[in-house]
């Protein structure tokens, strides 16, 4: 556990994800078996105790902790596991004297009535698997007694780990995707093996890491529902393409989605390999064909006359573990489908487009018309034409145009000159900067991300946006001087400054939102010139921003 | 016996007491004042007589202009003190700080402490607190709370000395009170072999040499001002908190950045600061020392000024020992802890 620990220690305070990366790495490889699988879990949410809830935690620590000292305590850490940690009173004090009497001493802390089932464990210590295998096997009556035991045995950032493993909520900044890479860095494998194998191989993976570390066979897949990394596309930069050579589809604004059927099961898997099957409980539902498909998940709009609808409404179902039914009635979800990557025990990967579009359009229809569509084919004349349908699209939900090579079979990531992305033009509006607040990393001294705001009808200045990207080092260092030159006022990390400075905003979408007060929200903004020469009322105001809304 | 409530009056602005027409740490100007140590939530300009230890006049010398050399100002070694208005006044030492002291005042027959800041672990910079028997004990809380346990800090050290061999490319820039808590880290190195020279933000300069003066051995020092960056690659650099992630640090070496307070044992805090390397290091007392030194001083009451107030009065109801909380204005618990 002291080795996890310093783990996710240094994973808190570390901002770089190279150095994210390196620190998952050296644990990977320096850990047994079957302690590093626990941890990897752990790191990206896929461990649950059911009977460990932070309940327990709190009811815990009223045996052992006066309660209005858990409160204050509580009050001014912010965070339960946090607070119970370092709470937690230790038998031995590493201070050169003892306290007469301490919190958690005799005086407060009633022993247990009857003695619980504890769990065998050798030495003084206790590994990741150990806590595992207890907080597992642990009822919800045994459990708080279980808890107690083990944080006995445990140093305050021993403590703060388990309390995390057994709650989750790490709250480290590890993505599954991020984790994978670790792990083919680690072992020097391929990351798109990593990618397949994960999912398919429950925790504490020994198979995967037997494998990795050239032990083993790469575990055999059939009859499992796992993840195909996705075929990515590069931007399309003022070059043109032959529409003889590439197929065109619109490129939705949706989420890109993968679903699997398999063994029986059928899971849905975002771009990053993260399992979303919970927040979609009707897609998994509908789709009952052995069969893997590529495709974007939207939600029908009520403005789109059941159409799909803009970004903005399918957030509202996104990062859910759980959906109510008032959920899947407002924002019904559907799949567009892209591509087909294996039907009835095939893998069509291998395949050119044309082959796999030709069954992907054979296979659509077996699927259930209201949450499966198949994505069309744009029919251009040519390049210049495919140019002009891209201009005029008007769809809420259209973000651009995708070009796929006809010859092309499905391959992981980024392949130069198999698939383009070509995203609408952005809009551009010119908006005030307003306050700033620093960056991160290297960006640390910096001030580098900005709020910007238009004016209202009333003469308001409201905030649009906020962007972070977009300028030159050299433009960020005279932005950063800019700032502090004209601070108005200071919020903890944030600056307001004087609003003096116009700011070209691009973005490639705008929507309504209810969180800001200006009544709106654009997806992707970044800053695209600054206009030194425009005055400050001359930038656009709100009014011209709602027209562009989608 | 004299009632303590009938001759030293808690104001928010400081403790006065009457006989004397003194007051202890006074956050204003006046005619006179005891002043327990250097900080300047402790030590502010202006009194027209000060009295405090040598090196609290020193410092207050150095950072408020104040004349050291005047005759209306005394100093008194540890364990000396003075007479006024029937009022006995000793000082004893606080472990704070250098200089740091606790004000032992009798009269008729009471004895009242008032600590000022302290802590009970070991510091090479000062001489360790003194346990000073007495009726009413004044103690401060800054970590009056038990989530606050400070971990050796040889480990904290360790863990620093570690950092900055991990990473030989790169600088560890250690955000540090300029007061105390700099030259207790470099101190702390020394300890623990770090021979390399130690850099430091200019702030720190004059107040390094002091300590040298008095005794602290702290090797050798450089100006980051008067270095080439590459210089300090590998190297340990240490700041006021204020200038950790600001234009300053861009002269170091893609630093790390680290910062030493009681604070950073809250996870949620260092990262607010935009601290990668937090090191719990205080100079104040934590939970453990608070509770043990009251039980130790064992008065008769005890009055709980600045900090978590509500923690450790909340302790001593459960154990059953008299207390109030004073509720002092102007400390400043943020920057210095």
């Amino acid at each position: 556990m002291k080795r996890f620990a310093a783990l996710i220690d240094r994973l808190i305070y570390t901002r770089s994800r190279n150095t994210k990366l390196a620190l998952i790495v050296d644990y990977l490889r320096h850990t047994p078996d079957p302690d590093r699988g626990w941890a990897l879990a752990a790191l990206t949410e896929s461990l649950d105790f059911p009977a460990v809830k932070a309940g327990t935690v709190r009811a815990l620590l009223a045996t052992r902790v006066d309660e209005e000292l858990f409160r204050l305590s509580r009050h001014f850490v912010g965070d339960t596991a946090e607070t119970a940690a370092l709470l937690w009173p230790e038998s031995e004090k590493p201070l050169p004297f003892r306290g007469g009497v301490g919190v958690g001493s005799s005086s407060v802390a009633p022993a247990f009535e009857t003695p619980p089932p504890t769990p065998p464990l050798k030495g003084r210590g206790l590994s990741v698997s150990e806590a595992v295998d207890a907080l597992a096997a642990t009822s919800r009556s045994d459990a708080p007694a279980v808890v107690a035991f083990l944080l006995d045995r445990l140093d305050a950032d021993g403590r703060y780990a388990l309390l995390k493993l057994a709650l989750g909520g790490m709250r480290v900044g590890v993505s599954a995707r991020l984790a994978k890479q670790a792990f083919a860095q680690a072992f020097d494998v391929p990351v798109d093996d990593v990618e397949e194998l994960w999912h398919a191989i429950p925790p504490p993976y020994a198979p995967l890491f037997a494998w990795g570390e050239g032990r083993a066979e790469r575990p055999d897949l059939k009859d499992v529902a796992f993840f195909r990394p996705f075929m990515l596309a590069h931007p399309l930069e003022g070059e043109s393409v032959d529409l003889a050579d590439y197929a065109a589809e619109w490129k939705w604004d949706g989420i890109r989605v993968q679903i699997v059927h398999g063994g029986g099961e059928t899971r849905i898997y975002s771009r990053g390999g993260e399992e979303i099957s919970g927040a979609f409980p009707e897609l998994v539902a509908a789709f009952d064909q052995d069969a893997v498909i590529d495709g974007e998940l939207l939600v029908r709009g009520e403005v789109q006359g059941g159409e799909a609808a803009s970004f903005n409404a399918l957030q509202q179902r996104l990062g859910r573990k759980t959906v109510s039914k008032k959920m899947l009635a407002d924002y019904p979800a559907f799949v567009r489908v892209y591509d087909l990557l294996a039907v009835d025990g095939n893998d069509l990967r291998g395949l050119p487009w044309t082959e796999r579009r030709r069954q992907l359009e054979a296979f659509v229809p077996r699927l259930v018309d209201s949450h499966f569509d198949l994505s069309q084919v744009i029919e251009a004349n040519d390049f210049d034409d495919l140019a002009e349908r891209r201009a005029g699209a008007r769809d809420a939900a259209i973000e651009g145009v995708m070009l796929k090579r006809r010859d092309a079979p499905y391959v992981a990531g980024r392949r130069a000159g198999l698939w383009y992305k070509w995203k609408r033009d952005p809009l551009i509006a010119d908006c005030v900067m307003m306050y700033a607040q620093r960056g991160n990393g290297r960006r640390a001294s910096f001030y580098s991300d900005y709020t910007f705001g238009c004016w209202s009808d009333a003469g308001e200045l409201l905030p649009v946006g906020k962007a972070y990207s977009g300028f030159t080092d050299e433009e960020l260092k005279w932005l950063d001087k800019f700032v502090r030159d004209n601070t108005l006022n200071r919020f903890g990390p944030v600056r307001e400054v004087e609003k003096s400075l116009v700011l070209e905003v691009a973005f490639d979408s705008i929507h309504g939102s209810k969180r800001h007060k200006s009544g709106l929200a654009m997806r992707f903004p970044r800053i695209s010139r600054i206009r030194r020469d425009k005055p400050a009322e001359e930038a656009d105001r709100i009014a011209t921003l709602q027209a562009m809304v989608t | 016996m004299a009632k303590a409530k009938t001759w030293v009056e808690p104001h928010p602005g400081g403790i006065y007491v009457k006989p004397a027409d003194l007051w202890i740490d006074p956050s204003r100007p006046v005619e006179r004042a005891a002043v327990t140590h250097g900080h300047a939530d402790h030590a502010r300009s202006g009194h027209g007589a000060v009295f405090a230890t040598p090196e609290t006049l020193a410092i207050m010398a150095l950072r408020y202009g104040v004349d050291a050399e005047a005759s209306h100002n005394q100093a008194f070694v540890y364990g000396d003190g003075f007479e006024r208005g029937g009022v006995r006044f000793s000082f004893h030492p606080a472990g704070h700080v250098l200089g740091s002291a606790q004000v032992l005042m009798e009269y008729a027959g009471e004895r009242i402490v008032v600590t000022g800041d302290y802590k009970r672990r070991p510091d090479p910079t000062c001489v360790p607190f003194e346990v000073v028997p007495c009726d009413i004990f004044v103690t401060e809380a800054t970590f009056g709370l038990p989530v606050f346990r400070h971990p050796p800090t040889s480990d904290e050290i360790a863990k620093l000395i570690g950092a900055v061999r991990a990473e030989p490319d790169r600088s560890v820039l250690v955000g540090a009170y300029a007061l105390g808590k700099a030259q207790r880290v470099i101190a702390e190195l020394r300890g623990a072999g770090w021979s390399a020279p130690i850099y430091i933000h200019g702030a720190l300069e004059k107040m390094c040499q002091l300590y040298a003066v008095h005794g602290v051995d702290l090797g050798e020092l450089r100006l980051v001002s008067e270095t080439e960056k590459a210089e300090m690659a590998g190297q340990i650099v240490l700041a006021p908190p204020s200038a950790l992630n600001d234009r300053w640090s861009r002269r170091l070496p893609d630093p790390v950045t680290a910062m030493a307070s009681g604070w950073m044992r809250v996870r949620q805090r260092a990262r607010q600061r935009m601290v990668e390397l937090p090191l719990v290091i205080s100079d104040h007392a934590d939970w453990d020392e608070l509770t043990t030194t009251i039980a130790e001083v064992n008065p008769k009451e005890s009055w709980i000024t600045h900090g978590s107030e509500d923690g450790l009065l909340r302790w001593c109801e459960l154990t059953q020992r008299k207390a109030r909380a004073l509720h002092l204005v102007g400390r400043d618990l943020e920057e210095e802890a």
